[in-house]
């Protein structure tokens, strides 16, 4: 069983503590970078899984493995950081399509629950902003936003 | 021959992914390939279930390193089966998607190309996620599925499903966060990742330790299955995607997550006595779901409800931790892939028919034509349990397995499970009302006559009866699934054709495959500590004479 020494607990734990808080905030950017800070903890983690730093790589010679560092975390963590990488870029894009879309990049209330508890009260035709949540909760991938118009 | 059989449910779906990204001018081709290599993928996971069915647990160490290093694809019954019934909905659903015109209509279109390789990449990672021998290499497999799947839900996203498909892209990254997190510590606790050693090495360390674990792996697979109060993401961002994609994430995402968990709660975890905590989470996720659906006033929000509700009956089997139990799970993942995709469907139909989703407005319109009727009537009746449909069949065998395990926590369950499916039929006759009983409004204009609806029914249709052929073949399809379910509680069969026959797996053998071979870890005693840390004594010694060898060879 490997433990963790206090340096790399309280670095390992801190920056978990920063990317989860992070992910709680309301803009997408932060959210963005709450997923990188958290990335980089995991990763870090399972690299600090293969034991204490300090080792020499595996060379693939020599009888003593026990010298080593432990390869595959260190190849897990390298999936890992590609994969997040990737992800990153993705996040970025879709944060960038969605500041385009829709001109801001905070998180909303939950329209679809508000409209939920309204339906009982038809809106009115001239409801604008009532219009808008229908359009961004309920329509269907065919049809965005036509069910409210007609 | 059986190594080629296990890779290319993977494989092939990752070639034809690459090759349909090359020819993404012609549409034609794009569909071609994705037919034809989830056609193929879907004959070789039947063969894969035959085999698997006669001769025990078909096992693959890719590139030929041994079982607790190198990657190891494993199939046995219970992956087999739900990878047969996953390929071929996959492949029902490709097909509709093509109909509807999701997958691209004309050649040349740039932004339905992604569609094609996304699809293809999704059926591979759900193979892969079925097939995965170690934690890593599930986590590879879950991403492969979820990257596929970011790409499927905000392909073409307007302003409404962009945020939808944003909350369920942080969600799935924060689970998969955590999953690797999980193999993090999972790793440095036990020195290995590979399933069947873990199932090994598990009894060795804390039992406090092994708790953490078990809830650590039960909360990562719980988001991605959606298991109450980890579900909240669900129903926000499915119903906003087109009805292909919306069908083939809820039939095959969460039932992977589901898969996962099955596999790595019994073989990691093994337990005699039924688990209570997942028992409590199998009964709210019952009430809660199916509670949410009937509040809800658009029909895509109320079948991903429904979806929610009924992930808790499959809890409901694997938390009994009976042979019974499990196989009521097996057999009811079965059928929910089926005929969940199945109603996602027909909702998209009907929603191309009508011009909406929301029920009120539905009530209003004049009802969709009869062969729909038809085809939601069975998907519905199914899910609420009527016999001789298939639910029927999942269902009267959980029921079963309540009765025997007795208990004043089961019979609670037990009459929280068929208060639900009352509620679930309650749901379906609100559907039905809203639906197809004949509105006020007469049809205003002629319905275009979209190309491909043909397809689109068709498609349907045979989603529903791969459900129905499920009922028809209950009693072979019971037994294979009772014989899963018995694999997975006696373990034996699977860690021996991973491991080899227990101890026979000598050191030397590993020790032959050369220096710097991961399985270092593999070899030391489970209990204790595995890695000698700063601490040890000989730690600094070794790499003193590591480095005098190192500097002689120059």
């Amino acid at each position: 069983m490997t433990t963790l020494d206090l340096t790399s607990a309280v670095v390992v734990g801190g920056l978990f503590a920063v990317g989860f808080h992070l992910l709680l905030q309301r803009s997408l950017m932060r959210l963005l970078f709450g997923f990188l800070v958290l990335g980089h903890s995991t990763n870090l983690l399972v690299l600090l899984a293969a034991g204490p730093p300090g080792r020499p790589p595996v060379t693939g010679h020599g009888q003593d493995r026990a010298s080593f560092a432990d390869p595959l975390p260190q190849a897990m963590a390298l999936t890992a950081i590609v994969i997040t990488f990737g992800i990153s870029i993705l996040l970025l894009a879709l944060v960038y399509r969605g500041w385009l879309l829709l001109g801001h990049d905070e998180v909303r209330d939950d329209v679809e629950d508000r409209r939920l508890g309204e339906s009982e009260h038809p809106r009115r035709p001239g409801d604008v902003a009532g219009q808008q949540e229908g359009a961004s909760g309920r329509t269907t991938g065919e049809t965005p936003g036509k069910g409210e118009e007609r | 021959m059986t190594d080629w059989l296990l890779i290319a449910p993977v494989l092939l779906p990752v070639l034809a992914a690459g090759l349909s990204l090359a020819v993404w001018r012609s549409a034609g081709a794009q569909r071609l390939l994705g037919t034809g290599g989830l056609l193929v993928a879907l004959v070789d996971a039947v063969v894969l279930l035959i085999l698997s069915d006669r001769r025990g647990p078909l096992v693959l160490d890719v590139g030929g390193w041994p079982a607790p290093a190198g990657i190891t694809l494993v199939a046995d019954r219970l992956s087999a089966l739900l990878l047969a019934v996953a390929l071929a909905v996959a492949l029902a659903v490709l097909v509709f998607a093509i109909g509807q015109g999701t997958a691209g209509s004309g050649s040349g279109d740039p932004v339905h190309a992604p569609f094609h390789p996304s699809y293809l990449l999704l059926a591979a990672g759900v193979s892969l996620a079925f097939l995965a021998g170690d934690l890593f290499n599930l986590f590879v497999a879950f991403e492969l599925m979820l990257a596929s799947s970011y790409v499927l839900i905000n392909l073409n996203a307007d302003e409404s499903r962009i945020r939808a498909g944003m909350t369920y892209t942080i969600t799935s990254l924060l689970s998969s966060l955590l999953f690797l997190t999980a193999i993090g510590v999972v790793y440095a606790a036990t020195g290995t990742v590979n399933l069947a050693d873990l199932g090994e090495k598990m009894p060795g360390i804390p039992e406090g330790l092994r708790t953490v674990f078990s809830l650590l792996l039960l909360i990562v697979f719980g988001i991605k299955a959606a298991m109450v109060p980890l579900h909240f993401w669900l129903p926000d961002s499915y119903p906003t995607a087109p009805a292909p994609i919306t069908a083939v994430l809820a039939a095959l995402l969460t039932k992977v997550g589901l898969y996962a968990m099955v596999r790595t709660q019994t073989l990691l975890f093994p337990r005699t006595e039924p688990w209570t905590p997942l028992l409590v989470a199998a009964g709210v996720t019952l009430l809660v779901g199916i509670l949410g659906a009937i509040a809800q006033q658009d029909l895509n929000r109320l079948l991903s409800f429904v979806l929610v509700s009924h992930i808790g009956y499959m809890l409901f089997g694997l938390s009994l931790y009976s042979v019974t139990g499990l196989t009521g799970t097996v057999l009811y993942a079965m059928h929910h892939i089926a005929v969940q995709a199945a109603l996602f469907l027909i909702a998209g139909l009907v929603a191309a028919w009508s011009g909406t989703a929301s029920l009120s407005r539905l009530a209003r319109a004049a009802p969709p034509p009869g062969i729909l009727a038809a085809l939601f009537l069975i998907s519905g009746l199914s899910l609420a349990g009527i016999p001789p449909l298939s639910g029927f069949v999942g269902k009267l065998v959980l029921l079963q397995a309540g009765v025997e395990q007795g208990g004043a926590a089961a019979l609670t369950l037990l009459a929280a499970a068929l208060l639900t499916s009352l509620l679930t039929l309650y749901a379906m006759a609100k559907v039905w009302r809203a639906v197809f009983a004949t509105g006020t409004e007469r049809p205003s204009r002629a319905r275009p006559r979209v190309a491909g609806t043909r397809l689109m029914a068709g498609a349907t249709a045979g989603t529903v009866l791969i459900g129905v052929a499920i009922a028809l073949g209950a009693g072979p399809v019971a037994r294979v699934g009772e014989r899963a379910a018995v694999d997975l509680l006696e373990r034996d069969a699977y860690l021996e054709a991973v491991l080899g026959v227990r101890g026979a797996i000598p050191t030397d053998v590993r020790e032959a495959e050369g220096t710097g071979e991961p399985g270092e870890s593999a070899r030391t005693p489970s209990a204790g500590r595995i890695r000698g840390g700063g601490e040890d004594p000989g730690g600094e010694d070794d790499r003193s004479t590591h480095r005098t060898e190192e500097r002689e060879r120059r």
